[in-house]
């Protein structure tokens, strides 16, 4: 897989069912640990009024912005309904070593 | 002790969507600004977020099913002055309970379950005659730009205060004037100018539709009781909107009355309330309105816990709705006098300063 992985932290650093801001050159995302353990990456940022959704609450699949509680699917980044309409951009994430990566 | 601020200028406030003072507040980026939060940790915020299904399913089947004994203790004493007093309680329930439900399940906060949340939302909306979508999104700006002069579309008390206004309103005349009045606009296909400062094109179309489902069921209704010949089914359907209004304009005056605009500190322009548990249930704990407005992905039953942990950085919450009319009241007269007039609250020692850049530009407080 082409990409440039970059490290963002170890993955007891992130609790399951839970999400972990990453800020990087100038880019912020957030990255999830789902229930069941898996690894996942967006964009930082809500599309709806660019609030950080690292301050949000992750649930199941979803990550609801903490703002104006608009949902996504962090999986696929699909937007699942008002206030929220723009689909967020995914990233792939691998775990290798105890280490979480992220390809930007 | 209490500390009353006065600005030493007036300046006129243009509260539509489209005027001057929303300019303003974009050019001075008061608007979709960084508002101050309390620090809490992940952890417990975590806790605090958590859905759950059961208080709200446990709530609603109370809150319907109290609504079905008055409906029919009333009904039964139709004709009656015995029914009265039921009618009374059913009002409450459909015209000012329906008000927490709708701003609880519109933020999707209510319960865990989604279709849950949407289903009370309509039902609620119906009731308090909020087209779902509009609404929805006036909300969301309300949240953002909170009590922002030209930007939040849902400022109670504009000033200077029509008191006129206000005491009509507790019998919900003036917002079921202009629920018509919108219902029947969008029913025909209108957006307007407003409207569409905040609703999104694609979304438009729903609230049209919406509109004119609820036309429908408001025709039958006025034709069921012409063919009655008994205004029963009017009593029962949209007038509860006016006769048990009071309730749920008696708390939300609260939220922000008398306190500060053009703002980006909610502990500036909310104010927290201890009620009763009756009104509490009735509003769905959202006298807790600081702390709901900071940290909106906290559900109702949570709030008094998320109360518990910031209190240290708030204003004292009043003790009572009595306690906060006592203070409001007299903002509202001298608003009437200056319109920039505000109550300031003190904060405890244990609290960070208050976050007044922009204010401070906008309305300078004399000390």
């Amino acid at each position: 897989m082409s990409g440039n992985w970059i490290e963002v932290c170890a993955v007891e650093d992130i609790d399951e069912e839970d999400v972990m801001r990453f800020d990087h050159q100038g880019r912020t995302f957030a990255v999830y640990r789902s229930p069941d353990d898996e690894f996942f990456a967006t964009d930082g940022l809500c599309t709806h009024e660019h609030v950080h959704l690292a301050d949000g609450l992750v649930m199941d699949e979803i990550i609801e912005c903490p703002k104006h509680n608009g949902r996504f699917n962090y999986k696929t980044g699909q937007a699942k309904g008002a206030p929220v309409c723009v689909n967020l951009s995914t990233y792939p994430v691998k775990v290798e070593d105890g280490a979480v990566f992220i390809s930007i | 002790m209490r500390e009353i601020a006065m600005a030493d200028q007036t300046r006129k406030r243009d509260y539509s969507l489209l005027g001057e003072s929303g300019r303003t507040a974009v050019e001075m980026g008061l608007a979709a600004a960084e508002w101050y939060h309390t620090d809490v940790p992940r952890k417990e915020m975590k806790a605090l977020m958590q859905r759950s299904d059961a208080p709200a399913i446990r709530d609603t089947i109370i809150w319907l099913g109290a609504m079905i004994i008055f409906a029919g203790l009333g009904i039964y004493f139709w004709g009656s002055w015995l029914g009265v007093p039921f009618f009374l309680a059913y009002g409450v329930l459909y015209g000012s309970a329906s008000d927490s439900r709708w701003h609880e399940c519109g933020h999707g906060t209510a319960f865990k379950t989604r279709w849950m949340n949407d289903a009370v939302y309509q039902l609620a909306c119906f009731m308090i005659m909020r087209n779902p979508v509009t609404w929805r999104w006036s909300h969301t700006r309300h949240h953002t730009d909170t009590v922002i002069v030209g930007r939040d579309p849902e400022i109670a008390v504009m000033r200077p205060p029509d008191l006129l206004r206000l005491i009509l309103n507790f019998f919900g005349v003036l917002d079921v004037w202009h629920a018509m009045v919108d219902m029947l606009r969008n029913a025909f296909g209108v957006i307007s100018a407003e409207e569409k400062t905040f609703i999104p094109e694609m979304e438009q179309p729903r609230a049209i539709f919406i509109a004119r489902i609820w036309l429908a069921l408001y025709v039958v209704t006025i034709a069921t009781a012409t063919a009655m010949g008994s205004i029963l089914p009017l009593v029962l359907i949209g007038l509860p909107r006016l006769y048990g209004a009071w309730h749920h304009v008696l708390t939300g005056l609260l939220q922000h009355g008398g306190l500060a605009d053009n703002v980006i500190d909610h502990r500036l322009n909310s104010r927290t309330v201890h009620m009763n548990p009756v009104s509490r249930f009735i509003y769905w704990n959202m006298n807790y309105h600081v702390e709901h407005h900071m940290f909106p992905m906290v559900p109702y039953h949570a709030l008094p816990r998320l109360h518990a942990m910031i209190k240290h950085d708030l204003p004292a919450a009043n003790p009572s709705m009595w306690s906060g009319y006592r203070e409001m009241i007299p903002a509202f007269l001298r608003q009437l006098r200056n319109e920039d007039y505000f109550l300031r609250r003190d904060l405890p020692a244990t609290a960070r300063p208050y976050r007044e850049e922009f204010h401070a530009e906008l309305a300078p407080a004399a000390r």
